[in-house]
């Protein structure tokens, strides 16, 4: 059931208000706001059940173990793992792909290999493999953009050859908004027994996103992004491949057998999770999970989707902005600029009345190249978000025009 | 404050048509700054006579605020000397982070006085900043070149 003003009961921090205004808060796609009832799992578990996990013969510590495992249950099912042991509790996305490209990458990568990236990838699906491919000697290579800011799958065939050895790409982009056809990419890819990685930071909040029919091999989203806590994130990754790949961090908890020259290491998942871990963010994040399920994804991804077609009209019709990305389909934000205005203006002047945006490069800065621009102002939209909230973003962008139309 | 006051209209007017700007060949002051939290960045040049700034110019992409405020810098360094220069930066620094009053009766800052609404945001504070840490940097550096020299 999708009733909106009980959501937004939800979250206490709608109630705030900024410089005498109420809150409007479109900056989802940066970090989602808390819902009551993650904020009290997270409370209720420091009051009532904290422990360390895992070996500890007492209640408390019993309590606490369940109440994590529970938690990778819930991930599990959540995005149709086939197993709980698939998925690996991180801090973030961004950990999860330096996961992959430190264990799998320095594994398997040799000189002249390629991996394959795009050209719309967030800095976190970037870096770790700049690093990887430039201490194995291999090559980094670009799936290119068409203008209206997609995928150009015209060379998909030459990009994708004997030499690539890994994809790794965004599932929805963070910056453009632009939805990947990444069944197709994937399909592709395993042709050549490629292994494909999916950047699903963006997808996982808002819609079902199903690992076994889309048949990706690693898929990594962050718990703060989907009303979770910050500090928890999810490496999902095939069975047989996590299972072969070398641990990534060394440390406790992820080891059997422990001697001063070496030690045999623990199945999975508890194999790549060195350290304690971070026991209250996994269950908030189920609890999110949870909350997420109640609403029902496809009636969130509904209601994203009016939002978004509702702001793409709205904000067309205001003069002088300009919208990037596609103009179709798109993930549950808006991307744009208003001419000879910059962003952080725009962000200092909305700010004021109570408005919560983005203005920067979004992590993104080769799209930023790309759009040639310094940087885009960006709304982003979720389950709390209403129409009367982009009425307020547009009042707002008109009192930025405003503003700057003075001095002149 | 309101919000409309931070965007002044010399603000506005030094942002639409900056003073000041392009480059110079072969400068003998040159830095470069970059602002990490919006990624804002900014060259600038000057060249030294007898002493003196004699001529200034700056270049790069940025917001209303560090934009205005690099061009009415250059504006007031003309004809500064190195040391003079300094102390004007010093000063500057002073007032935008709220330490130290604008002057109310300067020629000198009355049109910098403008810029004092950043001080109630001081996340702002950085982008009317950057164009004096700038040229700070540069002429530091150009100090040391000529104790090398010496």
């Amino acid at each position: 059931m999708f009733d909106q003003i009980k959501i937004r009961e939800d979250f206490p921090i709608l109630k705030r208000l900024i410089k005498n205004n109420p809150l409007v808060y479109l900056d989802s796609a940066a970090t989602t706001q808390k819902p009551l009832q993650v904020i009290e799992a997270i409370e209720k578990y420091y009051r009532h059940n904290n422990a360390n996990v895992h070996r500890g013969a007492y209640t408390l510590s019993e309590e606490a173990t369940s109440l994590y495992e529970e938690a990778r249950l819930k991930t599990a099912r959540f995005i149709n793992a086939e197993m709980t042991e698939s998925i690996i509790f991180t801090r973030n996305a961004t950990e999860g792909i330096n996961l992959v490209a430190n264990s799998w990458g320095r594994a398997n990568l040799k000189e002249g290999d390629e991996v394959l990236l795009t050209q719309m990838e967030h800095h976190s699906n970037l870096i770790p493999w700049q690093l990887i491919t430039k201490e194995k000697g291999a090559k980094l290579k670009f799936i290119p953009l068409t203008p209206d800011g997609k995928l150009d799958l015209t060379n998909i065939h030459k990009l994708i050859n004997e030499k690539t050895k890994f994809v790794s790409l965004v599932h929805i982009s963070n910056s453009l908004g632009t939805i990947n056809p990444v069944e197709d990419i994937i399909q592709i890819a395993h042709s050549f027994k490629i292994p494909v990685l999916l950047d699903a930071s963006q997808s996982v909040p808002h819609r079902r996103v199903d690992v076994q029919s889309l048949d990706c091999d690693f898929m990594v989203f962050s718990g703060h992004k989907m009303l979770g806590p910050t500090g928890i994130g999810v490496l999902y990754g095939k069975y047989n491949l996590l299972d072969n790949m070398p641990p990534f961090m060394g440390g406790g908890e992820m080891i059997n057998e422990v001697q001063l020259e070496w030690s045999d290491f623990r199945n999975l998942p508890w194999k790549y999770e060195a350290g304690t871990p971070h026991i209250a963010g996994a269950i908030g994040l189920g609890v999110a999970i949870d909350y997420l399920n109640n609403i029902g994804l496809e009636n969130i991804q509904q209601h994203d989707k009016e939002l978004v077609s509702y702001a793409m009209e709205v904000l067309s019709n205001l003069d002088g902005i300009e919208i990037y990305g596609p103009k179709d389909t798109r993930g549950s934000l808006v991307a744009f600029n208003l001419k000879g205005i910059h962003p952080h203006d725009v962000s200092t002047i909305l700010d004021e009345y109570g408005i919560a945006i983005r203005a920067g490069h979004h992590c993104t800065q080769p799209i930023m190249r790309w759009l040639d621009v310094a940087a885009t102002v960006r709304a982003s939209f979720y389950l709390y978000n209403t129409k009367s909230d982009i009425d307020k973003l547009a009042t707002g962008l008109q009192k930025v025009k405003e503003i700057f139309k003075r001095g002149s | 404050m309101a919000v409309s006051d931070l965007y002044s209209e010399i603000i506005l007017e030094h942002y639409k048509e900056p003073h000041n700007v392009g480059e110079l060949d072969c400068p003998e002051v040159f830095a470069k700054g970059y602002n990490e939290s919006c990624g804002d960045d900014i060259k600038i040049y000057a060249q030294i006579k007898n002493g003196k700034v004699e001529e200034i110019k700056f270049k790069g992409k940025g917001c209303a605020i560090s934009q205005s405020s690099a061009s009415m810098m250059t504006d007031l360094m003309y004809g500064k000397t190195i040391d003079e220069a300094k102390e004007f930066i010093k000063q500057f620094t002073k007032k935008i982070t709220g330490e130290e009053d604008f002057p109310s009766d300067s020629d000198e800052w009355f049109e910098l006085s403008a810029l004092k609404g950043v001080i109630k945001f001081p996340v702002r504070v950085k982008c009317a900043s950057l164009s004096w840490h700038t040229l700070l940097q540069g002429i530091k550096e150009f100090e040391n070149k000529n104790e090398l020299k010496q």
